[in-house]
Parts: C-alpha cells; structure tokens; sequence
C-alpha cells in the first residue's frame, strides 16, 4: 500500500513534469500566473521534454495535480482501444501463499469473508498430483454472465476485460448462476469501507465503493492498467505466479519478468480451465510440473484460513 | 350436471351469490392476514440490511425465493388448461371450474412477479429492466411474457364475469353498498344484449388460443432460467417439457383441493359434483404419470452416465444430504398420488383433496429441490469461504417472505370468493338451460 502510494506519486509528477515539459516552447511562459510567489529551491531535477530534449528544471516548479480524472462511465465500458489483456498463472510457481488474494482484497475492500481471487486445493483424481490454483475472473471472451445479464450491468470491453457497473446491476444474482468458474460474490450487506473509499465516486474501473445488493469480482484492475501498471495480485505476488499483459503486443509480465506469450504457453503447455464449455478464457495456466516448491509448502496456510473466518 | 333438471335459475343464482365471511371465514383471513404481515415485516428487514439476512450466499445464491416462484409459475399454468384447452376441446364439465382456475393463476402471477422482486439485491432498480433490458437475457423474456401472460388471464377473468356482474347488480340489498358500487363500476356496460354476448365469446375464444402458446413460453422461459446455465442438474434440453408437464401437475392438484374447500364451505355439491371430481381425478393421474415420465427422463438418464460433474449432484439427492427430501418429494408428489387416483374410489371428493394436497406439497419441495442442491455443486471446489458457505438452509426471513407470499396468494383467492361468485351463475344457467347433455 505504502509502496503503492508513492509510487503513484512518482508517477503523477513524472505526467505533471511531462506537462510541464511539453509547455516549455520558447516564447511560453507555463508558470505564468502563479509561479511568482514560487521560490527556487536550488534543487534541480532533469526532464526529457516531448521534443527529446533534456531539460533542468527547479524542483520548487512542480505542482502536485490532485488526481487523473477519472474515466467516464461510457470510457470505462468502451475499454481501452488496441489491446487484449491476457493473464498467464503458473501452477508450477505458487504454495499458497495467498499475497494474491490479500492485496486483491485489501485493494477492492472485499467483504472480510469473501475473496475474489481463491487459491483452490486441486487433485483431479485419486492418484494424480495436488497443487495450488490461483482463479480470477476469466474475462472469457464468450462470458456466459454477461450474455444472461438482463440491463448490460456485467460486460465484455473491447480490450477483453469483463466488467461490472454497480450503478445499474438490479441484483438478479443470474451471471452468478450463469459463470462455471463461481467467481462471483455478491454484497450481501452494505460493504465495509473506510472513509476514504466510502467518499471516492464510483467507477466501474476501480470497482470502488462496492455497493450493497451489488455483484462484484476481479476486474483484471483496469485502473492500474489504464496508467500503465500491473494488477494487484501481479505485483504481490513473491514468486512471480501471476504474469499480465497484452496479447497484441504478445508479452505478459509478472514485474521481474517479461516473456513473449505465444512461445510461453508453446513451450510450457499453457491451457485454459473448461475449455469443452466454449467460454474461451482469457487466462491462460501452466501446468504443475518442475515445481519450485512441493504442494505440502503450502498446506501450512488452509490452516490459518479456517481460523480467519471462523474469527468473523 | 347430475341434478340439473331440477333447479331453477333463481336457486342457481342464490345459490351461488357470494356469501359473507362466517367465523371459520374471519379465522382463516385473519390467519392469512397475520403471516404476510410477519413476511411483510421480514421483508422490512431485508430491505434494511440487505440479502444478509437471509442464508443464501455466493455459492447459493439462489433459495427458496427462486423455488417459490418457480412453484407461482408453475400453478398458474393451470389457468390455461381448464380454461383454454378444455374449452377449445369442447369440453363442457369443466365449467364451473373454469373461475376458479383462472383466479389461482392470476394470484399466483402476482405473486410470482411479486417474489422476484423481493429476490433482487437492488429492487428499487428495477426500472432498468426498461431502460437497459437487453433482449438476449433470458430475465427479459420472462418478464414479457409473464406480463403477458397476467394481462391475458386477467382478462380470461373478467369477460366471463360481466353477465355475473349484471345479475349481481340486481341484489343491491344482499351485496351491500360498496361492492354494488364496484360491480357497477366494473359491469355497468354490459347490458347482455345479444351483440355484446357475440363480441364476449370471440374475444374469450381469441384469447384461450393466444393464452396456451403463451402459458408455454413463460414456463419455458422460466426452466431457462436454469438450462441456459451449465451447471449439472440445470444443464438439460428436456427441461420446458419437463417443467411445463409439472406446472400442469401442480395446478390441477391446487383446483382440486380449492375445489373441495370452496364446495364444502359453500355447499356447492349440486355444482361441483361427484363427476367433477371424477374427471378432475383422471385429468391429475395423467398429468402425475407424465411428470414421473419427465422425471424418470431427468434423472435415470444422467445417472445412467455418472458424469463427474453430475455424480456429487445426484449422489446428494439420491443418496446424500438431500435424499430425505428429493424421495419425499417424489413420492408424495407422483407415486402415491397415482396410487391414490388411478383407482374409482380414490376418485372421491375427500381422498382427491388428500390427494391433491399432497401433489402441491410435494411440487413446492420439488422445485427447491430443483434450485438449491445444483448450486452446492459447482464445478470447481468449494473454497476459501467459510463453512457455513457449503450449506444452505433458509433463515426465518427467507421462510417468512415465502409463507408470506402464499399467504398472500391464498387471501387474494379468498377475497375474490368473497366478492365474486367462485362458480360463474351465468354459464351455469345456460348449461342448465340446455335440453339434453352430451354427458
């Protein structure tokens, strides 16, 4: 979170000295009007202005901007145009540890006894092996939730991501029924949020404030992707399970990696869950084999999990 | 009709003028009364804390709100069939049967509507059916079809009972005040001249064809709800048929058990005879037959197969948690009733109630049976939620709303009873008019 936090920062007066930058044509002053009162600090900060030239600039001159406007509603529903967010977990990476599901939930405040990223305990028959599985939304390009939706609340964007409007869903509960991956949650009582999130305006790209009587599940957190960074469970992850991108430009990272996705999932046999129901996910698993951890790794966690709701 | 000969058309029509409540009159009402308002006042809390307080949860995320439905549905089917399809059969029996079929299925609609809309998370939203309905969802269709359907029944209601209005007009000091002013306002237009009564029969004519299509879509539509999913139990092609032979099942039990109630409160036996009960029998031991058919179909056939994602479903209801209830409901909702009616004497008034009592038992735990035990088997396990989230069992609310609810349905029979001759005088007239009967 604290990370997060500046990071954000960073990012906003990189965009801000980017701005700044862009106005510095000759003949144009960008801080007219209120710069005056501004005293140089002496510290000095070099920028790359849109023109490719360096630039020193004092840092006394930057302004911190409140926030990126948000995304309007018809902007968060079109998507963002030229891509195709593609997700890749590795089986063979993940023991449990659940960085995924705590930062997704801490991010989207989720409901204390529910999750929308599980860690599933998978053994597909008595004798084959058992591991970990990591499931998120699947943002299938044939969304079974969004084709029984009756108000458009739950749909496919242009960039693959399946989103939900908390604004318009009547509650039906239908795309619960309706998805095979039981990704779904649903407010069943009025969310728990701290003030801060309480008072931030509602966008369908953050999920944010969730909404009582509402569906909610992963969002694939377009909001980190429309500024250029990676989902929450990407980023939390330790051990690099979880690896994001695009499938036009064919590369998928996990923060410390970055592979080319169509020879990933060539050579490591990537696959898809129920791929016999025709949902067509847009994530992607590598099998378990060559593990980097065994399966008993990550036993030690369910037990904690037991203790965690029985809390609630 | 067995002793038609011998009444007049002035017994007839006091006879069968609608009387006041009595004191088991006013105890049933107030009986009625007092549960929807414990599920009115249960609904309050809903509405206040949210779907919380009920013990559906993400992996039941549908209760017996759903299942209550999917049973109002099912009932009101029941107005197409004795109205509709037995008149266009010719079939003439069944008429003084007819309002009473036709007053369930409007009950029953409303309440269904009504239900659904308890069942949303968001009802207040419920305008953005309008604004964003999107025709591709089933949710959509089933709300036009149902309106439809309502609209239709309503009026399969209201034109065979204009001549009524007009004859009870005529008792201004039995009726009272009020309801003369209500009839008035109702039937003042009908003057029973021989136009209007050829204008009347074509539009009911028109309207039993339209009704039958329509009576199909809306619990087809309805099983859809369930088979576009493709969830093991709800992933089936045989599921119209087999909900709409169900529906017909149900419906016919529920006539026959208000039939019994309506003729021994009323002491109507010269109008609902022992034939009445005779044929309804027949007509129930088919439709029960038929949905042992559908059923044997639902289940024997995926069972045959043991799918893997089927077998946890139909080891729990044939084996499992839920076997208790699934055979429950299948006895006391088919076999025994078959057993009961394929024979003569159990065709008589009091075992047919006994009868019918039980096929609408049996058909309401049926269609939870339908709903619930499909969601505790998804395809992937069960995880990361507590364990309360792998049990389903309705909390007090849930049962109040759903009580209340039936409830419900039952006082808007009963308050129409009250106001509303349950037999219609004007056709029972004119059949008794009739020099010789086919019968």
């Amino acid at each position: 979170m604290e990370n997060k936090e500046t990071s954000r920062r960073n990012f906003l007066a990189t965009a801000l000295l980017a701005g700044v930058a862009a106005g510095c044509i000759p003949n144009k002053n960008p801080f007219e009007g209120y710069a005056e009162d501004v005293k140089a600090s002496g510290e000095k900060v070099k920028l790359l202005s849109v023109n490719g030239e360096v630039i020193e600039i004092d840092k006394a001159f930057l302004k911190p901007v409140p926030d990126l406007p948000p995304v309007s509603n018809i902007e968060a529903r079109r998507g963002i145009a030229g891509k195709k967010f593609v997700m890749v977990i590795d089986l063979s990476r993940c023991k449990n540890v659940k960085a995924c599901q705590t930062a997704c939930n801490h991010m989207h405040s989720v409901h204390p006894t529910q999750n929308w990223i599980k860690v599933l305990e998978m053994q597909d028959a008595d004798k084959t092996a058992p591991y970990w599985e990591p499931t998120t939304c699947m943002h299938c390009d044939e969304p079974p939730c969004v084709k029984v939706c009756p108000v458009d609340a739950t749909f496919k964007r242009q960039d693959g991501i399946v989103l939900i409007d908390s604004d318009r869903c009547i509650g039906c509960r239908f795309c619960m029924a309706a998805c095979p991956y039981s990704t779904r949650v649903f407010n069943w009582e009025e969310p728990v949020l701290t003030k801060e999130v309480a008072e931030k305006d509602y966008s369908c790209e953050t999920s944010m404030p969730q909404k009582k009587g509402t569906v909610g599940k992963c969002d694939f957190c377009p909001d980190m992707t429309r500024r250029g960074e990676l989902p929450h469970c990407v980023s939390a992850c330790p051990n690099g399970v979880f690896m994001f991108g695009d499938m036009i430009q064919d590369s998928v990272t996990n923060g410390a990696e970055t592979f080319r996705f169509s020879e990933l999932i060539k050579d490591k046999a990537g696959y898809r869950l129920m791929e016999d129901l025709g949902t067509k996910p847009s994530v992607y698993y590598l099998p378990p084999v060559n593990r980097n951890f065994p399966f008993e790794s990550g036993l030690d966690n369910v037990i904690e999990d037991d203790k965690k709701f029985k809390s609630n | 009709m067995n002793n038609s000969n011998t009444l007049t058309s002035e017994q007839i029509t006091s006879d069968l003028l609608p009387q006041k409540f009595g004191s088991r009159g006013m105890i049933w009402t107030g009986i009625l009364v007092l549960i929807c308002a414990i599920g009115a006042y249960a609904y309050y809390r809903q509405l206040r804390y949210g779907l919380v307080v009920t013990n559906m949860r993400d992996y039941v995320s549908w209760g017996i709100y759903i299942s209550n439905f999917v049973f109002f549905v099912a009932i009101s089917l029941v107005g197409s069939l004795i109205t509709a399809i037995l008149r266009l059969a010719d079939v003439h029996w069944a008429t003084p049967l007819t309002r009473i079929a036709e007053i369930i299925a409007v009950s029953a609609i409303v309440f269904a509507s009504l239900i659904i809309i308890v069942d949303m998370g968001r009802p207040e939203r419920f305008y953005n059916l309008l604004l964003h309905g999107r025709l591709q969802s089933p949710i959509i269709w089933d709300v036009v079809v149902i309106s439809t359907y309502f609209l239709i029944s309503l009026l399969l209601l209201y034109f065979p009972l204009l001549p009524d209005l007009k004859i009870m007009i005529n008792f201004k000091e039995k009726t009272g005040n009020a309801l003369h002013k209500l009839y008035r306002f109702q039937g003042s237009f009908w003057k029973g001249t021989a136009e209007q009564f050829k204008i009347s029969e074509k539009s009911i004519n028109i309207l039993c064809i339209i009704i039958i299509p329509v009576a199909f879509c809306i619990h087809t539509v309805t099983s859809w709800l369930f088979a576009t999913t493709y969830r093991p139990g709800w992933d089936s092609t045989n599921f119209g048929a087999y909900f709409i032979s169900g529906a017909f099942l149900v419906g016919s039990g529920a006539v026959v058990v208000a039939m019994y109630v309506f003729r021994r409160y009323y002491h109507l036996e010269k109008y609902i005879t022992e034939l009445h009960f005779e044929k309804m029998g027949k007509v129930v031991v088919l439709l029960a037959l038929l949905y042992l058919y559908f059923n044997v179909n639902e289940y024997l056939v995926p069972a045959f197969k043991m799918k893997k994602p089927e077998e946890a479903h139909l080891d729990e209801l044939f084996t499992g948690e839920y076997a208790p209830l699934f055979w429950f409901a299948i006895m006391i909702g088919m076999i025994i009733p078959i057993f009961i009616l394929i024979f003569k004497k159990g065709r008589k008034p009091l075992p047919m109630f006994i009868a019918g009592i039980m096929v609408v038992v049996g058909a309401w735990f049926k269609r939870y049976l339908i709903v619930t035990p499909t969601l505790l088997h998804p395809f992937l396990p069960m995880h990361d939620v507590p364990t309360s989230y792998h049990h389903y069992f309705p909390s007090w609310e849930e049962w109040a709303i759903a009580m209340g609810s039936l409830a419900g349905a039952l006082l808007v029979i009963t308050f129409f009873a009250r106001i509303y001759p349950i037999i219609p005088i004007h056709e029972t007239i004119i059949e008794n008019e009739k020099p010789a009967h086919q019968e």
